[in-house]
């Protein structure tokens, strides 16, 4: 090991001292405002892993939250921060009505592949526009793809009013799918483990697990994911190894987009049956958290959509037990574990790499480190071992 | 000693990390004396310098300034000190003027208007006073680099320092504009202004310099007076042991034509032509060195060739035409036709940093068959391939899991050698080999070059430095402002007539 | 459509661009230094909420304005924080940013004023009152331009016309002032700042707080001028129109004014119409709601006058030799 500091360091103990930093000024929060922060904590975990119910609406937010984190870990991958995981989860959603709604599906395990293709197809195009302009036009994508969820919201809003609305109905929301695209759930598939009928956990959990199976695979074992890792740490050594930066900023967004679409399955197939006017419900941003915590890997991931749907559900709760308490709170945690693994990173990670760095050397002399320099002159910190 | 001293440097050290980059360094430099400073890539000469401009400040040691001590926190201390520094990559605003670059951060007042003017007027005299014609309003990027280092130089009088520090000044410059350079230079010292010189090359510490300090690894090896040395006890001075820049080398017993280049064009982003008609042919078993002044067209003819610039006009490599445009015209493409490529910049092209030894000897091949089947990569095979080139190429330490930044310069080049080598190319193109590249290194490497011509392989080599070209090549052509100036056997040359050549001076007329 | 229909249709044009005005001046002012802040939209909402918080406290407006300006400051000091300091990544300081405010002003309108994350209605010296400008009644009935001087420019609180004036002060401090030099150079080429001796982290503070203030005073107006009192989520994207103005104005002050203008006027058209008929065409007040976004990215796409951001834009400084 020559990296300032172990592996494991970087992939479990900052994040750790992240989470603990996050939450301990959201406790000094919930404290400001008059609550028990001890209390909040117990009657949150207790809301969310304590029952079966709570389990199977924590394991629904963390179906929500591990394929918008994917989505944007995929382009992370690449170096692109795509923030439009918003728009192209309620385009998925989109795709998700259409394919439902016009085939008279006799069983769910027909419907679902097809709403599987829906929902990626739908989120990869509105993810295509933003990766062509970026890798054709220099279009900033953090940019495009915050512009895109807007145009997104008022696209769902005019489409759900005019178009796609129950005639006679008031509410601006599709028809009800019918019985044969209906997902089991949890109480379907696993009775015996005592999820009650009204938890919206469901079998899209399943696909959410393949798909960090699918996306661990396609990132560390396949040519195209050495290719996007190759693009994301260099685009000229990529262009040097003739790897197309047009083709790797397309093609991660576009699976990006339609990962994050791919969250329609769970949330609107799987929970609303219908298609409303927000079906994403921030889960497309609670993404980008999930994938700086989860350092882009999915198992980091899944444990950070984990945490992720326990906020939530457990957030839920606590408003219930503590009058005083507002789920909003969980945003503002989201916000502080953004903040603190994402753009304060280097405030936790200097100093834990100078006590790696002074406990290495006394031992053995260490071998120099080489800042990666442009320009190509490295003037100094290379010696010849 | 009784001249008053402009520097003095009492014991300075700094350290990067488990990195010493200099090491209880002491030095004094006369007022009104340009005093060298010179050594390999990597001595510590820029760390020194940069201490002394505010850069960094140093673990131990004192600094003097006009027999004063001094603290240099910033930048302001040292410009407030009377030290002007001229950076190897300049530091312009590349869309102000002239003006509004020299006046930056060096305004009188809190409006503009007044210093502007006032700026206007000095650099009227300045120009004057020393033959620096720049205009004031025109735009940093649209002028030349010989101008702009102007605009730098003007940048540190107009604040009235005493003391000017240029780091690597010629580098890229041609020798007319390097010799435009050091009469201005001796115009200032002759003011009574102290210079000091950074540079890795002998000829210019010899044409300009009054007193030369050397470094090796961070230390201070010796000053002396530049009129009591030669070129030959400076270099050994430099790297410690005498230099065997020869090579063992045959004659080349060249074979038929592997590349033929007709009339090569690149035009670049902002529409500037970077090659004009580049005509030359490789046949298999001889070197071709190509010398020339860093920015005269030498990466443009890699990265074309490589295929990951877009040109015009013919290359044919075995006879058969390569696409210049079209879809085939990637650097996939171009190793599938048998062309191998160890870029100028390893760091940000050749490896991919981050990526342990192991991924980087796959990188450019990774669809090759060998590294897996379908869609997948084999990484054991890449593991395996890797072990097998660290020991054929003593890369150290030998461990394919380490990444590509913990290794040093010259054995990230062993890496990159040995996976662009071991393709068996029929065309190998290589840039700057050995730059970065420490004594031991630099001689294994020239060694597999050569051997791989011997193994009647055709080379293309792109170097700066006319030691490496001379040295390796068995046709040299010299590059010059997009064109080749001229090709020479190195048997019937020498450094002066190429230098000429890469000035743009001389020229014409085909060896062999 | 009568003059007087016009008149009123441009006037709410001008409300409506006001706070977009100013928080595109303060996203000038932080980009043209190199900070990319897409947390406009988080400083804003904070700004309201606080504004109108302090506001209904205190009974009097301009304690609710500093107290907003307050809020918005503490956010960029955050930003700050982590972007020079720290040298993150400014873009998810910002996107942590939005989430922050989005959060912290209905956790802590809640604990106030058990509202639903609402403050109680703001009235009389709480507010911000019209200003009516000198002759507006005499000049009143002069045939058209009486009523754009008395309805269109008269009329309006205080705010607006301070907007107005951040224009031309913008401009003469970019480009005539010394430190309208060094901002604009910081935001192109910092190495250049720092080695002429000129703190590159000061000057990014500076900046960074100076965009904190504009878009404090952005939000203060939202909830206690165009509005009586913060509502949840009532910045409602106006940070991120902004930003579009800004890439929309090229990064220049009365580019920035025109584009706030337009956009201004799209929202009021869809404020004031359902649906528009165009040449026979119908096109949806969704339409109009988005196209301030879809006009961004067409000029992002560069079809239509490339926009150029400032080079070392959303770049952290390390110094170089």
């Amino acid at each position: 090991m020559n990296d300032a500091m172990p592996r494991w360091a970087d992939i479990v103990l900052i994040p750790i001292i992240n989470l603990v930093l996050a939450l301990l000024v959201s406790g000094i929060v919930v404290a400001m405002i008059g609550e028990n922060p001890f209390e909040a904590l117990v009657f949150l975990i207790k809301g969310a892993v304590g029952s079966a119910y709570g389990w199977g609406y924590t394991l629904f937010y963390t179906t929500n939250f591990i394929f918008t984190g994917l989505g944007v870990a995929v382009a992370f991958h690449a170096r692109m921060f795509n923030i439009g995981g918003e728009g192209q989860a309620a385009l998925g959603g989109l795709g998700v009505a259409l394919v439902v709604l016009t085939v008279p599906w006799p069983h769910w395990l027909l419907a679902l592949p097809a709403a599987i293709v829906g929902a990626m197809a739908f989120g990869a195009l509105w993810a295509a526009i933003p990766a062509y302009l970026q890798a054709r036009r220099g279009s900033h994508i953090v940019i495009t793809t915050i512009m895109f969820n807007f145009i997104a919201s008022a696209l769902m809003v005019y489409l759900l009013a005019n178009v796609l609305k129950v005639p006679g109905s008031a509410s601006p929301e599709s028809a009800r799918f019918i019985e044969g695209a209906r997902l089991p759930n949890a109480n379907d598939l696993l009775p015996f483990l005592g999820f009650p009928r009204s938890t919206p956990l469901n079998v899209s959990f399943l696909v959410a697990i393949l798909a960090c199976v699918g996306v661990w695979v396609l990132i560390w074992r396949t040519r195209l994911g050495y290719e996007i890792r190759a693009f994301g740490h260099s685009e000229p050594a990529a262009l040097y190894a003739g790897i197309s930066p047009t083709k790797i900023v397309m093609v991660s967004m576009l699976i990006s987009g339609g990962l994050c679409g791919l969250m329609a399955i769970n949330a609107v197939m799987g929970e609303a049956e219908r298609l409303v006017i927000d079906p994403v419900q921030g889960a497309g941003y609670v993404g980008i958290a999930v994938a700086l915590m989860g350092r882009s890997h999915p198992v980091g991931v899944f444990m950070a959509a984990l945490l992720f749907g326990v906020l939530y559900q457990g957030g839920i709760e606590v408003q219930y037990e503590i009058p005083g308490f507002t789920r909003e709170m969980i945003v503002v945690i989201q916000a502080l574990v953004i903040l603190f693994t994402g753009a304060l990173d280097n405030m936790v990670r200097a100093p834990v790499e100078r006590v790696f760095l002074s406990r290495r050397r006394q031992p053995v002399a260490p071998e120099p480190t080489t800042p990666s320099q442009p320009g190509g002159h490295p003037e100094k910190g290379q010696a010849e071992p | 000693m009784t001249e008053p001293l402009a520097i003095e440097l009492r014991g300075i050290s700094k350290a990067f990390g488990p990195v010493q980059a200099n090491r209880d360094i002491s030095i004094q430099v006369k007022r009104g004396s340009i005093h060298g400073i010179i050594g390999e890539n990597g001595a510590g000469k820029s760390t020194l310098m940069s201490i002394l401009y505010g850069f960094y400040r140093a673990d131990s040691g004192e600094i003097l300034i006009g027999g004063k001590p001094t603290e240099i926190p910033d930048s302001q201390a040292a410009i407030d000190a009377g030290i002007g520094m001229v950076f190897q990559h300049f530091k312009l605003v590349e869309n102000f003027t002239v003006l509004e670059n020299v006046v930056l951060g060096a305004e009188d007042g809190a409006l503009l208007r007044p210093s502007l003017a006032k700026a206007r007027r000095l650099l009227r005299q300045l120009a004057d006073d020393y033959e620096m014609d720049v205009d004031p309003d025109a735009v940093i990027e649209d002028l030349g680099v010989g101008q702009q280092q102007r605009v730098e130089i003007l940048k540190a009088l107009y604040r009235e320092a005493d003391i000017l520090i240029l780091d690597e000044p010629t580098g890229v410059l041609t020798p007319a504009e390097a010799d435009h350079l050091f009469r201005i230079l001796n115009g200032l010292r002759d003011e009574g202004k102290t210079i000091i010189l950074i540079t890795h090359k002998l000829r210019e510490i010899m044409e300009i310099t009054d007193t030369v300090s050397v470094m090796r690894r961070g230390e201070m090896t010796a000053t002396v007076r530049t009129a009591d040395t030669s070129p030959e006890e400076l270099a050994e001075l430099m790297v410690g042991r005498k230099v065997l820049l020869r090579v063992d080398k045959k004659p080349a017993t060249p074979g038929d034509v592997v590349l033929e280049v007709e009339n090569l064009r690149v035009v670049d982003d902002r529409r500037v032509e970077r090659l004009r008609g580049i005509d030359l042919t490789i046949r298999a078993g001889e070197i071709l060195g190509v010398a020339g002044v860093s920015g005269n067209g030498q990466s443009e003819l890699l990265e074309v060739l490589g295929g990951y610039a877009k040109g015009t006009g013919t290359i044919r490599v075995n006879g058969q035409p390569i696409d210049l445009t079209g879809r085939t015209s990637d650097a996939r493409s171009r190793r599938a036709r048998g062309i191998a490529h160890v870029p100028e910049d390893r760091q940000r092209e050749g490896l991919i940093m981050d990526y342990r030894a192991w991924e980087n000897v796959g990188f450019g091949y990774h669809d090759d068959p060998k590294f897996g089947a379908g869609f997948l990569m084999d990484n054991a095979a890449l593991r395996r391939d890797c072990e097998g080139k660290m020991e054929r190429f003593d890369v150290r330490p030998p461990d394919p899991n380490l990444a590509a930044k913990n290794f040093s310069g010259g054995n990230q080049q062993k890496i990159v050698l040995a996976r662009e080598i071991e393709r068996n190319p029929d065309l190998l193109l290589i840039g700057q080999p050995t730059r970065g590249v420490d004594i031991g290194a630099i001689e294994f490497i020239h060694q597999q070059i050569v051997a791989l011509r011997d193994q009647g392989k055709a080379i293309l080599l792109v170097s700066v430095e006319l030691d490496e070209i001379l040295a390796l090549s068995d046709r040299i052509a010299v590059m010059f402002d997009g064109r080749i100036m001229g090709e020479r056997l190195p048997s019937e040359t020498d450094q002066g007539e190429l230098g000429l050549m890469m000035a743009g001076m001389a020229g014409s007329g085909v060896a062999a | 459509m009568s003059v007087i229909e016009v008149i009123q249709l441009l006037d709410s044009a001008l409300r409506l661009a006001t706070p977009l005005l100013l928080a595109c001046l303060a996203g000038l002012f932080s980009e043209r230094a190199g900070i990319f802040d897409i947390g406009l939209e988080g400083k804003m909402l904070a700004s309201a909420f606080l504004s109108a918080a302090v506001a209904s406290y205190t009974g009097n407006v301009w304690m609710g304005l500093f107290a907003g300006i307050g809020a918005s400051l503490v956010l960029a000091a955050i930003h700050g924080v982590a972007s020079i300091t720290f040298r993150g990544n400014q873009l998810i300081s910002g996107v942590a940013i939005n989430f922050l405010a989005s959060g912290l002003t209905v956790v802590i309108g809640e604990a106030w004023f058990a509202l639903g994350g609402r403050t109680p209605q703001l009235s009389g010296g709480a507010r911000f009152q019209a200003i009516t400008l000198p002759f507006a009644d005499a000049v009143a009935d002069v045939p058209i331009l009486g009523p754009v001087y008395a309805q269109l420019l008269s009329g309006h609180s205080i705010l607006v016309y301070v907007a107005l004036l951040c224009v031309p002060l913008t401009w003469w401090v970019l480009f005539r002032t010394r430190f309208g030099l060094r901002l604009r150079a910081v935001g192109e080429n910092p190495a250049a700042v720092d080695t002429a001796g000129v703190s590159v982290v000061g000057l990014r503070y500076a900046a960074v707080m100076i965009c904190g203030v504009l878009t404090g005073i952005a939000g203060a107006y939202l909830s206690t001028a165009l509005s009586a009192g913060f509502v949840k989520e009532m910045s409602a994207g106006r940070g991120f129109i902004a930003l579009a103005a800004l890439i929309f104005a090229k990064w220049r002050p009365w580019y920035a004014l025109g584009a706030t203008l337009l956009f201004g006027l799209l929202e009021a058209l869809g404020n004031r119409f359902q649906s528009l008929d165009i040449l026979g065409v119908t096109v949806p007040t969704q339409f109009m709601q988005a196209l301030p976004y879809i006009l961004t990215v067409v000029i992002l796409a560069g079809f239509v006058g490339r926009a150029i951001p400032p080079r070392a834009g959303g770049e952290p400084y390390v110094k170089e030799r």
